[in-house]
Parts: C-alpha cells; structure tokens; sequence
C-alpha cells in the first residue's frame, strides 16, 4: 500500500480568460492536509471549492502558486491522485469488476492481483455480487460506491471527493456517508472533500476548511472533534448545532457580501 | 392505450401495425394494377413482378447483378469507413485536427457528388474503380463529420477520471474515446451504409456493365418496368438486411448500450 501523503496547497491563483472579461476563480488560497486526514471543503457555490479540487488533481493548470502531494509538486493528472466525481464516471463499456481493475490494469498488474483487489474494493463497498453488471444497470448510489472502490484499488495516495453524494437522495446519501467513513477507516487515505452540504461537512471531517465567495480564499479551518464513529444522533448534540451554526454564519457573511 | 406518447406497446400490436401498412401499400398496388387502373407498360401486376424475379433468379443474372453491385457498395465503404473512423475520432478529440479538417471537409461535404461522376469517368475510366469512388466520396465526408461529433461528446469527466486512474493522454483515444463512442460509431454505420446504395446506384446509372443500377437502366430502354421494380426490390431488401446486420453487430460488440 502506498504510504498516504499530505497536500500542501500555498498561494494558487486561478484565472479564467483573459482581458476585461477575466475572472479570478482563486485568489492567493492555501491549505494543507495532513497524511490520513479527511479534510472537507464547503463554500458557497461558485466560489472555486471544485475547481481546486481539479487543480490538484492536475486535470486543469493554476495560474500561479504550487500544489505539493506527498512533497511531489503537482505537474499534470497521474494515479497518486484518486478521484470521486460529482457526475457518474464509471466507463459504460467496463463491468463494474472491469471498471474496479482499470486502474491496475493500466499499471500492468497481474490479472491475479487484479482480481484480488477487484474482490477485495468491491467487498468493501457491499457491491461484491454486482461484479458482472454494467453500470447502466446500477442505481445512482450503487455507481458512486463503484466509483469509489474504483478509486481505493488503484492504491492512489490521496482520494479526491467533488461532491460525489450530491446527485443522491437523502437517505441514500446518509449510507454513503457511513459506507465512506469506514472505508476510509480501513484504508486511511488522506481525503479532500468538497461539499456544500455543512452537516455533511461536519459528519465527515477532521477539519473543515469554510471558503468565501469568488473569488475564493480559505476563511475559516474548524477542527471537529466529536469521537467517531458518529452516529445518527449526533447531528442533534447541541455542540454538532452550534458548529453548524457557525459555518452557516460564515457562508452567511458572505452572502451579505455579494449585495 | 396505443396512443399515450412514448408508451411501449405490445409486441403481437407492433407486428400487426407494421404488416398493415404493407398490405395496404401492396392491396394499393393490385387495386391499382388488377383492376387495370393503370396500364401494365407503366406499372406492372405483383404476379408478374414475382414471375420476372422466378425467370431471373433461374437464369442466374439476378444473382450476378446483385452480387456485382454488392461487391461495389462493400469495396468503396469498407474503404469509406477503415479511414473515417479513426481520422474521425482523432479530430473529435484534437482541436489541432479539427482546425486543419475542418474547412476542407465542410467544403466538399456540401459538394453534389453527382457532379463529380463525370470527372471520376474521366480520371478513373468505366470500370468498377469509378464506382467504387463514387461511394467513397459520397460517404466518407459525411462519415468523418459526424464519427469527430460523437468523439466530441464523450463527457470531459470520463476522460479526467481516466486520466486519475493512471491513462496517458497518449493514449486517451484507444482507451476512452474509441470505447465510449462506438455505440454512436455503429449508428452511424449503420445509417451511411444506407446512402453508400444511393450513390451506387447513381453511379451504375452512368457507367456500368453489371449491377442492379444498369439492369435498370437497360429495362427502362426495353420498357420492362417490371425489372425496374425487381432491381428496386433488391436494393430494399439488400438495405433491410444490412440493418439488422448493424443492429445485431451492436448488441454484440456493445452490449452495454441497449
């Protein structure tokens, strides 16, 4: 297993277009997430919270500032970097077993260890007897826990999560929450999540990182520190309000900003 | 029921609705043929078209016209599609390739290709090459615009997800954008093979010695119109075959897409 790494993010501007017409995306943001940490990001939609998510994962170029994982400054995608998208990804020509072995395969493992990992990832995720399914015929919950597993066998050293329950209805969302959170418990991989769900937020953090509205910038970092595993209850202890108080407060001001 | 849109309907009612219009359009053409309506040097009786088919398919030339044209329309789209479906997706997914096709294809895509027969006459002469051209220019324009739109709509995130998973931009188009699009390659397939018979039959018009275009051609001299509809026949049945060809060849290479 690959050693989890820490992301460190100093300084990234994003700038969109050029001339009067220019948009600052991300002004002068940096972060840092530690090894084995499950950090999330919420912010008010269109701050930028998903574009820094593709920043590092190399799938756009930053304007200026530099993107470390693992020490490794981010040049460009590459396997060290998983990813849960907010849109269904599977590939639709790939059982969910092929979709889960992509990753590997692409590394040139054995088709032993592949499967291996394809039963290991898929069991995981409770998908183990859906292996020779296509994803067409999975349910919206059932392609992101694939996603998922898809992610994890590829043995990346960070997992980024771009609001990958937001498409999901409520209900379904709560098992993915827990489903991830032991997931991640078995793992421990380092886990950026963007969301703009706060009791989501709050649900699955270490640390939550509250960004401001474009362009955006890290407004407040909030350590959460109710014992997991937290339960279902839990959104109802007084302490758990109180912190979703603030953040709505924080996203709040911002709001006010924009009038 | 029948009339709730985009409801299903069975599949006994499907069948029946599909062979009512063709016995209406058959029931039409022997009220019109029987009933000497028309005169038979114009349109001739259903017996008489079967009993011209029995006399060609006897004497062996129905058959040879057929696979002569047969052989024509394989040739000029095999050749049409081993080039457009790769060039297509190549510039479905380079702007760089887009740039440089792109005014050149749309240019000649809207060119008749009519007119460029008697050119090819010229060049290539009457032989099989000519109409083997023919089709090649009718189809493989029209293949390349429309293969590089479905490269062009596989989802960017298919792509970025990939891309996480360890895929070299290199080789992006092998691994994603092939897969991601044949269902929509086939389709295409499946719809040019249909204008690849036009052209033929265009070109057999002008410059043949066999095929279902010039046993036509020939009939209509002769005022045997009852062959013309036979040659019309082939093309149609031809066609209706070649569909189902695509339609099956998509279940089993994509069986993913239903």
């Amino acid at each position: 297993m690959t050693q989890s790494a820490d992301i460190t993010v100093s300084n990234v501007t994003l700038r969109y277009g050029s001339g009067p017409k220019t948009v600052l995306a991300l002004d002068g943001l940096s972060l840092e997430v530690k090894p084995n940490e499950f950090a999330v990001i919420v912010g008010p939609s269109g701050c930028g919270k998903s574009s820094l998510l593709y920043l590092i994962a190399g799938l756009e170029d930053r304007t200026g500032g530099s993107i470390t994982v693992g020490g490794a400054p981010v040049d460009g995608p590459g396997p060290d970097r998983g990813m849960v998208f907010q849109s269904y990804t599977l590939f639709p020509w790939l059982t969910v077993a092929q979709n889960v072995a992509y990753g590997p395969r692409r590394r040139g493992l054995a088709e032993d260890e592949r499967n291996r990992l394809v039963t290991h990832y898929l069991g995981e995720v409770g998908l183990a007897g859906f292996a020779d399914h296509y994803p067409a015929q999975l349910s919206g919950g059932m392609k992101q826990r694939v996603a998922i597993a898809r992610a994890l066998a590829n043995d990346p050293a960070v997992l980024l999560m771009d609001e990958p329950f937001g498409a999901l209805d409520s209900q379904t969302r709560h098992s993915m929450q827990r489903l991830l959170l032991r997931v991640w418990d078995h793992s421990q991989k380092t886990v950026l999540f963007v969301t703009h769900d706060i009791e989501e937020a709050i649900l699955l953090a270490d640390r939550v990182f509250v960004m401001s509205g474009r362009p955006g910038q890290i407004r407040k970092v909030l350590t959460v520190d109710f014992p997991r595993p937290r339960l279902g209850d839990i959104v109802l202890d007084p302490a758990f309000i109180a912190m979703k108080r603030e953040i709505m407060g924080l996203l709040r001001t911002d709001e006010d900003d924009d009038h | 029921m029948a009339f709730v849109p985009y409801r299903p309907i069975p599949l006994a009612l499907a069948i029946s609705l599909g062979a009512a219009v063709w016995a209406l359009v058959i029931g039409g053409w022997m009220l019109l043929t029987y009933g000497g309506r028309v005169p038979e040097m114009f349109l001739p009786a259903p017996g008489k078209v079967l009993m011209t088919a029995g006399r060609l398919i006897a004497d062996g030339s129905l058959l040879m016209h057929t696979a002569a044209s047969a052989q024509v329309v394989l040739v000029g789209f095999v050749i049409s599609s081993v080039v457009a479906v790769p060039l297509g997706l190549y510039m479905g997914t380079y702007k760089a390739v887009q740039a440089a096709l792109d005014p050149l294809v749309n240019f000649i895509r809207y060119l008749p290709v009519t007119s460029f027969v008697p050119l090819f006459i010229l060049w290539i002469g009457i032989g099989i090459e000519q109409r083997v051209s023919v089709i090649i220019f009718g189809t493989f324009f029209q293949q390349l615009v429309m293969i590089a739109d479905a490269a062009r709509s596989v989802p960017r995130d298919l792509v970025n997800a990939a891309y996480t998973l360890g895929t070299k931009r290199s080789t992006t188009v092998r691994h994603i954008v092939f897969p991601a699009s044949l269902p929509a390659v086939l389709d295409i397939l499946r719809v040019t093979v249909g204008w690849a018979w036009t052209y033929l039959v265009v070109a057999e018009l002008v410059a043949a010695k066999s095929g279902l275009g010039y046993i036509s051609l020939k009939a209509m001299r002769g005022f045997q119109v009852d062959i013309i509809f036979l040659a019309i026949a082939m093309i149609g049945i031809l066609g209706l075959i070649t569909d189902q060809g695509f339609r099956l060849l998509r279940r089993l290479v994509a069986p993913w897409a239903a």
